[in-house]
């Protein structure tokens, strides 16, 4: 039997084949510092409870969002990817959700010809006031990201 | 026709106008065909021009090629109607000007790999390029395209169910051997260093595994988006065969029409992901 295929059967007895019972989703959002960043502090300071499975990384702006981080938040074990920021008009620098919005047409469509599952991906204008909007938006994304299970097609990819 | 070409560069040459004439001479067979780099009037007998003559030579007016073009005064190249569309990418970029190089556009009635026509020929608007210096040769006049339709095969593709694309891109992208031809091949991948090849950070595995291979395609489709003209060099340089035209034509044809937009055309024209319109679609954000 050759190296390759020992490893290949290694890879398929060590394959998960069932969610163990306490799997979590991991989610990760990336937002913009100046409105969703300050929506979802509102939602922390008036204390209002919603699931606790994302893990937020702060940009100044949406325009910063290169499409390669939300690939990278899926390479390292994101199952699910939020983008949030200012809604249109409403940039601290005026243009750049503009910019990123034009990004996001394109990226998604080029994921969705991949085959990529876009339900792992959603999109969302947050304002700092929108404190009730994060906590509705979080507790969706993290319920269909628990329907979903892990994102094992992406993460069993070879390395 | 190719006469004509080749009185064109001795003149060009002749007079002093360019120092190299940069076009198609035969190769290692009959269909052979490889880039020339003519420097004297006594070799343009070594330019052709006919069917097999698929390569874009553009790619050598890129930054990328900066340390070549440092050689050279003033080049002319050989272009095809496609080829010059990227010539026009590449100015909007400000890489050149049309006064820093001559552009001898070909009338090209269709190139044909390994016997076939690829698809951008089916639809070619620019059988007499658009935006060159010199055209040499006759050939139908086209209303140029307004609007962009990926191929059956794009469609296709597009159509199909979900886990049937990822299998299919799964199978592809394996086969990828980072070997960057698409890359190299590309006029319009011109970056001094390729988001690739940084390493701090170090977004994209270098490895020719699925990982990183998934990110390397992707990011460079990506970079691209707005700027390819389809000319289909990528996948005929492929060495494992991924149909990597048929990402290009669907995100031209995303262009196409969500931002009302096709590259090459317009010189003067602003590509789509640097400008926006406040009224963008944008009904995936809630």
């Amino acid at each position: 039997m050759s190296d390759t295929e020992v490893k290949a059967k290694i890879e398929a007895a060590t394959q998960p084949t069932e969610t163990p019972a306490d799997w979590q989703p991991r989610i990760v959002a990336f937002v913009c510092n100046w409105c969703t960043y300050l929506g979802a502090d509102l939602a922390g300071t008036s204390r209002m409870e919603y699931q606790a499975n994302v893990r937020i990384v702060k940009l100044p702006c949406t325009g910063r969002i290169d499409p390669l981080f939300v690939l990278k938040a899926f390479e390292n074990g994101a199952d699910t990817v939020l983008v949030s920021g200012c809604h249109p008009g409403d940039c601290h620098y005026n243009t750049g959700n503009f910019h990123a919005r034009r990004r996001w047409t394109a990226y998604r469509e080029l994921l969705d010809f991949t085959g990529f599952d876009m339900r792992r991906l959603h999109f969302s204008w947050v304002s700092a006031a929108e404190g009730l909007k994060w906590v509705d938006l979080i507790n969706d994304v993290t319920n269909k990201a628990r329907e979903l299970g892990p994102f094992t097609e992406y993460h069993s990819l070879s390395r | 026709m190719e006469n004509k070409l080749r009185e064109l560069a001795k003149k060009l040459l002749t007079d002093g106008e360019v120092d190299v004439v940069v076009g198609y001479a035969k190769g290692y067979d009959e269909t052979a065909r490889r880039p020339a780099f003519i420097t004297s009037p006594d070799e343009v007998d070594k330019l052709v021009f006919d069917e097999h003559c698929h390569n874009n030579l553009t790619g050598y007016l890129n930054k990328r090629y900066k340390l070549l073009k440092a050689e050279w005064k003033k080049p002319a190249v050989v272009v095809k109607g496609c080829d010059a569309k990227s010539a026009v990418g590449l100015i909007q970029e400000s890489q050149f000007t049309m006064d820093d190089v001559v552009l001898i556009g070909v009338a090209c009635d269709g190139v044909k790999l390994d016997g076939e026509t690829p698809y951008k020929c089916e639809i070619c608007d620019v059988k007499l390029p658009a935006h060159v210096h010199h055209v040499v040769g006759e050939a139908e006049k086209a209303e140029p395209r307004t609007a962009y339709e990926a191929s059956e095969e794009a469609k296709a593709m597009a159509a199909k169910p979900r886990e049937e694309r990822f299998a299919f891109w799964k199978a592809e992208f394996e086969k990828c051997v980072r070997c960057y031809a698409c890359r190299a091949v590309c006029p319009l991948c011109s970056c001094e260093r390729c988001i690739a090849d940084s390493n701090q950070p170090q977004w994209v595995d270098t490895s020719s595994h699925e990982i990183g291979n998934w990110s390397w395609n992707l990011v460079r489709a990506f970079h691209l988006v707005g700027r390819c003209i389809g000319c289909g060099e990528c996948a005929r340089a492929c060495p494992a065969d991924i149909p990597l035209d048929l990402i290009n034509q669907h995100m031209r044809q995303v262009v196409s029409d969500s931002f009302d937009y096709v590259a090459g055309l317009d010189p003067e024209a602003k590509p789509p992901l640097i400008t926006y319109k406040e009224d963008d679609a944008e009904e995936f954000i809630r």
